[in-house]
């Protein structure tokens, strides 16, 4: 490689911008989190230890899995492979980043990725797909989300009693129904309805006959496979069929 | 193998867990960082990020009881019909506390 200027320059007033952006997001991530800090320390984490967890974890559905697994003893293997698993769609969410993160310098791409969660990679994704280059939605967003993930831990594990059912208030759908409504805003093409349908399939067939915990990364990859054999055309033009009805 | 959850295996787990998630978060661009981005690439690439989406959504939708599924409806009907994520997203959410509230099981 040689020596070269990276042309992606990270504006601090759209970082700033972001993070109130998914300001709103982040109120029920503080619920998830006071629902993760219970459950830590129900399986008998100290309430530090939660707290640190959810600092330097960072990744909700994993921290849950492993509180589930928690005892006197934890067996290392199985609470690796778990982790491992869950969080193996960041391994996709950062590759589908890299046209944008290879115009920042590698300091800066990997400090991004500290950040990398499923709502500020599914912003940013998704306006990719519209033409927008935003790593600002990563930056200032994954604050938002880190902090209200910390804040919400440190609320369950010293006020668990506070917010006793989440899921009665329909809390636990939340990342759910924000992940359909950014997948839904997004571009719509014949070729990508193919892509979901494959996707659906496959995730639903990994999810029932597969280990568990594989089908979001089985479901991702059949569904890329039908990018990768069926090419779009390069329209520049918006004013085909599909575009040009929505706007 | 086993560790103790005394305090230093605890934070030796939680070590782990967070160099296991690392791992995951930095995986992907790392090996990226070795492919020539070509519009095939490209193409993948964009195919898989939405296709991560409907992965991630679709299990949960089947799997779920009658809240989370009204909750996944509403939120793709109401974001269908106006582009506007957050008053899908909270209608989603209210379908699921008011299908639970009501004690429907199923739809």
């Amino acid at each position: 490689m040689n020596v070269h200027t990276y042309s992606y320059q990270l504006q601090p007033e759209k970082v700033r911008a972001e993070f109130f952006r998914l300001l709103p997001i982040s109120l029920f991530v503080v619920a998830f989190g006071a629902a993760f800090g219970l459950a830590a320390i129900q399986k008998g984490l100290e309430p530090l230890q939660a707290i640190l967890m959810s600092t330097t974890v960072f990744a909700g559905a994993s921290q849950f899995a492993a509180v589930d697994m928690w005892g006197s003893e934890v067996s290392l293997i199985p609470l690796m492979a778990v982790v491992f698993a869950i969080n193996s769609r960041h391994l996709l969410m950062g590759a589908s980043l890299y046209p944008m993160l290879r115009d920042v310098s590698p300091g800066r791409r990997y400090g991004l990725l500290l950040l990398l969660t499923d709502a500020n990679w599914a912003v940013s994704a998704q306006e990719y797909q519209s033409g927008k280059r935003n790593l600002e939605v990563i930056l200032g967003g994954g604050l938002v989300l880190w902090v209200a993930w910390i804040i919400g831990t440190w609320l369950g594990v010293y006020f668990g009693g506070l917010l006793q059912n989440p899921k009665s208030l329909g809390l636990d759908m939340v990342l759910g129904c924000f992940l359909l409504a950014m997948a839904l805003g997004g571009k719509k093409s014949p070729r990508t309805l193919v892509a979901w349908t494959v996707a659906a399939t496959s995730s639903l067939a990994a999810w029932k006959w597969l280990p568990p915990n594989t089908h979001v990364v089985v479901g991702a990859l059949a569904g890329g496979a039908i990018g990768f054999f069926w090419m779009e055309k390069k329209t520049e033009a918006p004013e085909s069929v599909e575009e040009g009805r929505s706007s | 193998m086993t560790v103790e959850t005394t305090v230093a295996g605890t934070l030796a787990l939680i070590a782990i867990m967070t160099l296991v998630t690392l791992a995951t978060r930095f995986g992907g661009v790392f090996l990226m960082s070795f492919v020539t981005i070509n519009p095939r690439i490209e193409s993948f690439i964009n195919t898989m990020a939405s296709s991560v989406l409907i992965a991630i959504i679709v299990p949960m939708a089947v799997s779920g009881d009658a809240g989370s599924l009204a909750a996944l409806v509403v939120t793709a009907v109401i974001m269908l019909a106006t582009k506007k994520p957050l008053p899908a997203i909270a209608a989603g959410i209210a379908s699921a506390g008011l299908v639970r509230y009501l004690g429907i099981t199923a739809l």
